[in-house]
This record gives C-alpha cells, structure tokens and sequence, in this order.
C-alpha cells in the first residue's frame, strides 16, 4: 500500500519583478492537479530557488518573470542547478518573455516558456508528461 | 424621480410585454446564457427601465456637475471648459533616455508628466546593489542619486509642467529630491505641482512593491501628505490606487471597495497627525483602472465619485466642498492587452478610455498596443496618444457633461456598485480596518479568488479573450518592433553612481544618515531630513537603508 | 543490486550531511518506496542525538515568523538546525500548497539550515510517521535541532506534533477565539506555551488564562509548562524561548530519560508491526480470494464488517497453530 508518487513543483519568482497574479493562478491551478507546490513568494534570487529546489527535492521548477530581467536571471539559475547537480530537475518559464528570446532560452535547457494568455490546463498537461520519472 | 402611477404603468407593461412579445423572440433566438453576470457578479437585466431607478432623487443621487455628491462631475463645465490631462507613463534606461522620451511626448501634445522608475529603484536599491543585478533601467528610469533626478529634468522647467511619479515606498525621497531639483530650478516650493503615489497599504496585497511593514509604511505616507498640506500646495501627496488590486485580479467592485477603504485609512491616519480634514483632504487624489465591461467601468467611476463624496461629508464631517472631490487619474487596463495579434490592443484600449471619458476622469493614460511584450516603442505610445486625442477632439462626446447621466441601466449600476462597496467597506471597519485586514489575509484571499475565478472562466470560455481562446490564429509571427533595453545601462549607471560616491562629501553625507536615522526612531516626520539627505547627494538606497533598519523589512503572507 | 547500491550512497552522504543525499532520503521516505525501510535501518543507529521541538499554533499566531526568529537564534548560538514544515493535502484534489517555508526563505542559503516541507498526503503510516522519518534523516545528518511545525488545525496535527520531545504551542490574542481554541489534545502534551504578538491588547489575559487552564491540571507533573511572551515581529522574547528549550531538554536528560525512550520505542515498534502484521494479512487474503469476498458480503448487507473481520482472523490464526 504505497502512497501514489506526488510531482513536487517549485514555482519561483526571481528577481525584483513583482507581479504574482499569473504565479499564484499556476500554483493553484498545479494544486488542484493534484501535485504538491511549493511557492516562495516574490524577490528570489538565483541562488536561494536553487538551494530551495535542492532541499525540497523537487521534480519541477516553473519560472515567472515579466519584468525583462530574464536574459540576467535566468542564466545563473540554470548554471546554479548545473553546479549543484539537479541536472533532472525539468524547468519551464512563463510572464513576458519575447518570442526572439525563446531560442536562447530553451539553450540553457529551459523545457518550455508559456507566453501571456496560456490556459492553465496547457501548462498542467505539460509539468504532467514531462516532469522526470525518478526513482 | 418618477410619478409613482407612472412607474406602476411601466411595470404593468413590462410585465405584458414578458408574457407576449419576449418569448417569441426568445423561442426563435434564445439567449446564449441563462445568466447574464458581469465579473462583480452583479446581474446584468435584459432590459433596464424607470422602475430600476425608481428611488433615484435627482438632486440627493446626481445633483449637478461641481456640486455635491459630484456624481455627474468635479467641475461645472467638465470637459467643454477643459480636457481631461493627457499623461502618458514614460521611464526606461537612464535619465537622459527618459528625459528625452518626455520631451517627446510633450512635443506631441500630452499635458502632464509620469514617471517609470525601475524595480531597484521602487525597492529602494541603488543601481549597483546585489538584487539590481540585470533589473537597472528594464521597466523604468533608474533613480539613484539626486544627480540622475538633474538629468531627468533637464531643461524641463517644473513650473510650467505638472509630474506624476509612481513611486511607493520610497516615495519621500524621490519627493525630496524633485523639491531639490526644483529649488536648483529656482521655482518656489508653492508653484511645484504633480503627485506621488505614495500608496503603501495596496502595496501589501496588490502591487506587492513593499519595503517596510505596514505601520511604518503607512507613517511615511502620513508624512507625506502631512508635510505637503503645510509644505507644497499644489502638490498631490498620494494617489490612493485601485489600478494594481485590479490588475491583481480584483473584480471592479473590490477595486472600489478597496480602494476608498485605503483611502478612508490615510485620512484617519493624517487625522491622528491633528490636521483637520479641511487642511488636506482636498489634494488626495485617486488612481483607478478602466478595463473592458464598458458600462460596468463608467458606473465605478460615477459611484467612486458620490460615495467619495458622502464619505468625507457624513464619515469625517468635511465643509469644504474641495475636500468631497474625487480626483481621479484613469490608467486602461494592462492586463487585459494581448501578446497575440498586438494590433487588437488598439481597440481594446479605445474602448477602456472612451469608458473613463465618459465617467469623467480627470486625468488619462492609454496603455500602448505592445503593452504585453514590452516597454513601448515611440511609435507605439503615439498611438495611444492618439487615441485620447481623438475621443478628446473628434467623438464629439465631451460636448456635454455626464452624457450617460440618466440612462436607467447606468444609474442602476451606479447604485448596487455604490451600496455593495458599502458592505465591504463596513466588513472591513468590523475586521478593525486596513491594516488589520491585510494582517489577517482578507485582500489578498479576496484578490486570488478572484484572480482564480477569471482564469477558470477564460479556460471553460465563459469568457472570451479575442486572438487568445478565440479568433487564434496558428504560427503568428510577430509583426512589431520590439523596445529592447541595452544591458550598458546597467554598467553606465555603475559607473556613474561610484564616481559619484566618490566624488560628494561622504563626511557629510554620513552624518545627515545618522540624522536620519534618530529622526526615524523619534517617528518625526522626515521629508525635511530626506531634503537635506539628498541634496548632500546621499543615494536612495542609502537613505532606504537607514530606514531597513529602524523599521525592518515587511515578509509577505502569502494567500493563493 | 544497483537499488541497494543507490541506497548505501544515500544513507552514507546523510551522515556525512550532504544536502542533495538529505533531500533525495527524505524523497525516498515521503514515496514509501520499498527502499525506504532499508535508508532508515542504515541511518538509525545514528539517531538520537538532536532535539527535537515540535512548534503548533493556528493560522495568524505568527508561527512562521517565530520560527524563523528561532532558527536565527539557534544560528547565532552556533547550532546547525533542520526544519519539517507539514501542511494539509487537499483531500478532494490530492494536491497540497506548501508555503510555510516563505517566513524563512532568507535562511535557505544558510549552509547550517535545511528547510524541507512535507504535505500530509494519505500515508500509510499515517503523517505522524513520515514525519518522524523525516526527522531521522535530519537528526542522522547531525543537525543539533530539529524542528517540526504543523499547523493548528485537524487531529492529525496532535499526531505530528507527538514526534517532537519539546512541544511548543503557540498561541497570539486577538484570533477570534480564546483559550479554548487550544485544543483538549494539545493543551495536555504541550510542554512551553507562548503567547506571540505579546504587544497587542489581551496578551496579558492571554497568558493568565492558559495559566489558569494549567493550574486545573490536577496530574503531577515534574515539568511545570512555562507561558512565555513572545513578539515574533522584532524577535523580543526568543532568547528566553530558547533558554526554556534548552532547560527543557536538560530536563529530559535527567528525568525519565530512559523511559521516555522506551516509551517512543514502543510506539514505533507497536505501529512497525501493526503496519507489516496489516499489510501482510491483507495481501494473503487478498490472494486467496476470501478479501474480495467478503466485500461482496458486507456491501450486499448480508454481514456486518467486524463478524467478517474476526472470522477471517479467527481461520488465519487457527492456522497458524
């Protein structure tokens, strides 16, 4: 009688962008999917989302960023998970980031980024068929 | 407003006119919803007739323009004696890119100044702090010493044009140093006109922009006001926001809710200072949205305006009718503009305008059409320009005052939106007011329902977004130039703010933070401190810190 | 033998205090995987070292705050600390929201610190379990303390609350309820009290009512539970919190130590068999077919499910002679 295996996902603000309406809608929205959410609230830096999905063992981390500061952050988050070995955590983006950035993005090995006015049934789909198997 | 015979004739009818002729019509062409609610979840009748109105006494509800309760308007003569401002939101880069921007919107007729800071600046970091790293100049103009305001203003002279700064926490010290600029300037302190927003308590559950805890931030914005009504008698202390708890997630009615409790909260806090109502009430001014549900917006700004004035009449006794007037600057929404098919935002702005024209603004900033990818273009913000322009000199409807004044669905709307707003309002007294209420969640549960709720609509498509969940179109390219920050500013503005550092009198400007600092634990009111701060060119975050550490920095309480 | 392998690695980077072993271990645990009996069996005879205090308290008391004033103090006092934050999972949904790490999100980069949320799930073992689990790990990782938190709310929160050595109720003036909002459970467990937001109006009262409720505590008791003032906001009162819970924990030194441990093994020797005894009963019958006929029985009205449970029994251990 084994508890069924719950998606553990890190949703995070970098930065010093401060809005939180569409992280808290996708929270809620991955809560009700059934997966276990940690959110921590605004003015992350790098290193403390790093350090937070390393202790929480998560599967996912879904970055919100609309502030244009993404080409700064995001960069260092991916080379922190890197140094510190969560190479199988899947990481997706969302908030404003231009189509013209996406390519660079996904480089660094960020899964996917939702653009404004993605239904939050779309990013539930995607976390559930590509969070990483483990053990 | 009606002759009761006459309302009882009307309700005969329409009652006949519900037996025979609608289902008919309802049987060939049935109504696509069993419900019609707006997003306040007030009911939205077929048809709106004089019994809805039928409590409605023109004189005690509607009264005439410039004259209490204000409904219909401020001023007597509205906009047949003058527009409304047309104050376009401006800030990137560095001060001479922004100085430049305002200079060219002025060039193209807008009438009144507004500032974008950047996120360090708002947070109270210097350009060269830790947590400004790759934010300096993004979505606003970097600020951090009083030598960048110099720059912003150059050749700007500030009493010929008014200023608005949208800017919270920090707010006394980006005041303190434009009254700097401005005694550079050679302008007396008296003729300084324009308005900081300087609206703590939504910072806590919508903007999120908080440096300090509540009761600190609320005294500073206390200090503000209490030092402009002595101070600076043109200037606008505070714009009480409602634009940010909509943008949040807020429905219409909470964003009026919310915002005149906010309100009530700094007046009793000025109050408690022993200024008398009279003394300052007449310079706050309000801050709302104006999003798509047309009607529903031209009702919130008439309620706004009545329940503002019965407010400052019957809850704090007010007899200067200067002290009842709801001045109002009116922002579209920017939430509900699309990345897809950018060019639709034109339209959507219109109409979110045309609705704050029509509910009597006193002031306007259209959003531009590539509001959800980026900073504006120049080309971009002239349209939204344009856009007010065009509603101002060609729609013909500023030809007469509270055109909408009258109409039975209008007044209705006014009416329930007012009354509901009470409720709430009354709610939150019984909680123990603003404060306690943030303490305690109730914002920010409120905010996030909501918020959840839209979301969950659009997905089910009960609600339609046009380009997004329908009318798509597959593989859009993006057809627009986008506005893009050039990552030198942050180095240049590094440079120039250790040049600085090194170049004032840091023996001076060490012991006027010292200053500061014991002015801050004796709670006095600290602009004139904050003067003197920056002129002897202390930077923002320096002065910020200060106050970090007296006050202590407010951890937030997270309600999804 | 790769799995067992896996596990070794796992268990010795606990004990050496590898972040990422810690966190994968606590996986390992939270899963119920097969794997996890065997991490726990390495690692326990590393256990028994740290304190552990349990912190419970209602939504508004200022718990999240407290605690993080806590660990700082802990810090300052040069001790390493580990955090178990459990909140509800959403029974209709499966899902959980755990925020209770947001008041401490500074401490996260602080290499002393380990910070890990757990949701209640439907475990096994009960939460209570999986959280002592969890604290194994921590406490074979050598931190000096390890502190639980769980909200105030639902029965199982007494179960968590129960893993503790040192349980902390925390409670503020002004919440709506008074005193009586401290449940019956709680009130005869706890071993500190603090009233928080000992600067509002009523924190007087407050603490002169829970002293009062403690005087109608007829048992003896050795350790007379102390009520403390707090104000989590500026910090005002946590050293003399933490001198509290350090006297507390020379008390258990002392006092019954051994009988206290002997009482904890019991427990979870008790839930260890209950649990396999359970589990393994089910299996066999399930293979034998009898389980899902007597579902049948009881869902068709025609016997009661406690006949059915002693008959079963009844045949399986007359067997067993």
């Amino acid at each position: 009688m084994q508890s069924k295996r719950k998606i553990r996902v890190l949703i995070a603000k970098p930065g010093l962008d401060s809005h939180d309406r569409g992280a808290k809608v996708v929270a809620r929205a991955l809560r009700d999917a059934g997966m276990e959410v940690i959110y921590t609230g605004l003015r992350q830096t790098p290193e403390q989302i790093v350090e937070t999905a390393l202790q929480e063992d998560v599967d996912v981390i879904g970055l919100s960023i609309l502030s244009g500061a993404h080409k700064a952050l995001f960069p260092r988050i991916m080379e922190l998970l890197k140094e510190k070995g969560l190479t199988d955590v899947m990481v997706f983006a969302g908030g404003i980031i231009p189509d013209e950035d996406v390519p660079e993005m996904k480089k660094l090995g960020i899964k996917e980024i939702f653009g404004p006015g993605t239904p939050t049934e779309k990013i539930i789909q995607f976390v559930l068929e590509n969070a990483p198997k483990r053990a | 407003m009606f002759e009761k015979e006459k309302v009882e004739e009307i309700k005969r009818e329409r009652e006949r006119w519900e037996k025979t002729t609608l289902p008919n019509w309802i049987r060939q062409c049935p109504e696509c919803k069993s419900e019609f609610k707006n997003h306040s979840g007030i009911l939205i009748k077929r048809v709106y007739t004089p019994e809805d109105i039928e409590n409605l006494d023109y004189m005690r509800d509607l009264g005439f323009p410039g004259e209490y309760p204000f409904t219909r308007g401020l001023h007597a003569t509205m906009y047949r004696g003058r527009l409304w401002t047309m104050r376009m939101f401006a800030g990137y880069g560095t001060a001479e890119d922004t100085n430049k921007r305002f200079k060219y919107l002025l060039s193209e007729g807008e009438t009144g100044l507004s500032t974008a800071f950047d996120y360090p600046t708002i947070m109270g970091y210097d350009s060269d702090h830790p947590m400004a790293r790759g934010e300096v100049g993004v979505c606003g103009v970097a600020i951090s010493s009083l030598q960048d305001m110099e720059v912003l203003f150059n050749g700007i002279p500030l009493d010929k044009v008014t200023t608005s700064m949208t800017i919270n926490g920090p707010a006394p010290i980006l005041l303190a140093m434009y009254i700097a600029v401005g005694d550079k300037q050679g302008v007396p302190r008296e003729k300084l006109g324009g308005t900081t927003q300087n609206d703590n308590l939504k910072e806590f559950f919508a903007q999120k922009l908080c440096i300090f805890p509540p009761k600190p931030s609320v005294k500073l914005t206390t200090d503000v006001i209490e030092y402009c009504a002595r101070h600076l008698p043109k200037w606008n202390p505070v714009s009480i926001s409602g634009y940010h708890i909509r943008e949040a997630g807020a429905t219409a009615l909470q964003e009026l809710a919310f915002t005149l409790y906010d309100g009530i909260a700094y007046v009793e806090s000025t109050l408690e200072r022993g200024l008398k109502v009279d003394d300052f009430a007449h310079r706050l001014s309000f801050f709302f949205a104006s999003h798509n549900d047309f009607f529903e917006e031209i009702a919130k700004f008439r309620a706004a305006r009545r329940l503002w004035a019965r407010i400052m009449k019957e809850r704090f006794h007010a007899k200067n009718p200067r002290s009842m007037w709801m001045r109002m600057h009116v922002q579209t929404s920017g939430c509900t503009l699309t990345a897809q098919q950018p060019l639709n935002n034109v339209v959507r702005t219109t109409i979110q305008a045309l609705a704050a024209v029509l509910g009597g603004t006193q002031s306007l900033h259209t959003n531009s059409f590539d509001e959800a990818l980026c900073l504006p273009t120049e080309e971009a913000v002239r349209v939204a320009l344009r856009t007010q322009q065009i509603i101002a000199y060609e729609s013909g409807v500023t030809n007469t005052v509270d055109p909408l004044g009258g109409s039975y669905y209008v007044e209705a709307l006014t009416k329930e939106m007012e009354e509901k707003a009470m409720e709430y309002i009354q709610k939150i007294d019984d909680m123990g007011g603003a404060v306690a209420a943030i303490e305690k969640g109730f914002f920010q549960k409120e905010i996030a329902d909501s918020a959840y709720r839209y979301q969950r609509e659009v997905e089910e498509k009960k609600r339609i977004i046009v380009g997004v969940n329908e009318f798509a179109i597959e593989e859009e390219e993006c057809p627009i130039e986008l506005l893009r920050i050039d990552p030198k500013v942050e180095k240049e503005q590094i440079e120039r703010l250790q040049k600085l550092k090194r170049e004032r009198d840091n023996r001076k400007v060490k012991e006027i933070l010292e200053k500061l600092h014991y002015a801050a634990e004796k709670e006095e009111n600290l602009i004139p401190t904050i003067i003197e701060a920056v002129k002897a060119y202390a930077t923002l975050g320096e002065i910020t810190d200060v106050l970090r550490k007296v006050y202590g920095e407010y951890k937030e309480l997270i309600v999804i | 033998m790769q799995k067992l392998s896996k596990i070794e690695e796992i268990a010795q980077g606990v004990l050496a205090g590898d972040r990422r072993s810690i966190a994968r271990a606590i996986t390992i645990i939270e899963n119920d995987a097969p794997e996890a009996k065997r991490l726990i069996a390495k690692i326990y005879p590393h256990t028994g070292k740290a304190h552990i205090i349990g912190l419970t308290g209602p939504g508004g008391s200022g718990k999240s705050t407290l605690i993080e004033k806590i660990v700082r103090e802990y810090r300052r006092r040069d001790k390493t600390v580990g955090v178990v934050a459990v909140d509800p999972t959403s029974p209709f949904t499966g899902g959980a929201f755990l925020g209770d790490r947001i008041r401490m999100q500074e401490l996260s980069t602080d290499e002393g610190v380990f910070i890990r949320s757990m949701a209640t799930r439907n475990y096994p073992g009960g939460i209570a379990k999986a959280t002592r689990d969890a604290v194994k790990i921590l406490d074979a990782a050598g931190k000096d303390i390890v502190i639980v938190e769980t909200v105030g709310a639902g029965q199982s929160e007494v179960e968590i609350i129960k893993v503790a050595e040192t349980i902390v109720v925390i409670h503020a003036p002004g919440l709506g309820d008074d005193i009586q909002a401290i449940k019956a459970g709680l009130m005869e467990i706890a071993d500190i009290f603090v009233v928080n937001k000992a600067d509002r109006e009523n924190a007087e009262k407050a603490v002169t009512d829970i002293q009062a409720m403690l005087q109608l505590n007829t048992k003896e008791k050795a350790w007379k539970p102390p009520v403390l003032k707090t104000i989590a906001l500026t910090g005002e009162g946590v050293p003399q919190l933490i001198e509290k819970l350090e006297q507390h924990r020379t008390f258990l030194k002392k006092e019954k130590a051994e009988e206290r441990s002997l009482l904890r093994a019991e427990t979870e020797l008790v839930e260890a068999i209950k649990e396999k005894a359970v589990n393994s009963i089910i299996e066999e019958l399930k293979r034998e077919g009898k389980f899902e006929e007597a579902l049948q029985k009881i869902a068709a009205r025609k016997i009661d499910p406690n006949s059915v449970a002693e008959e079963l029994l009844h045949s399986k251990f007359k067997k067993a002679k």
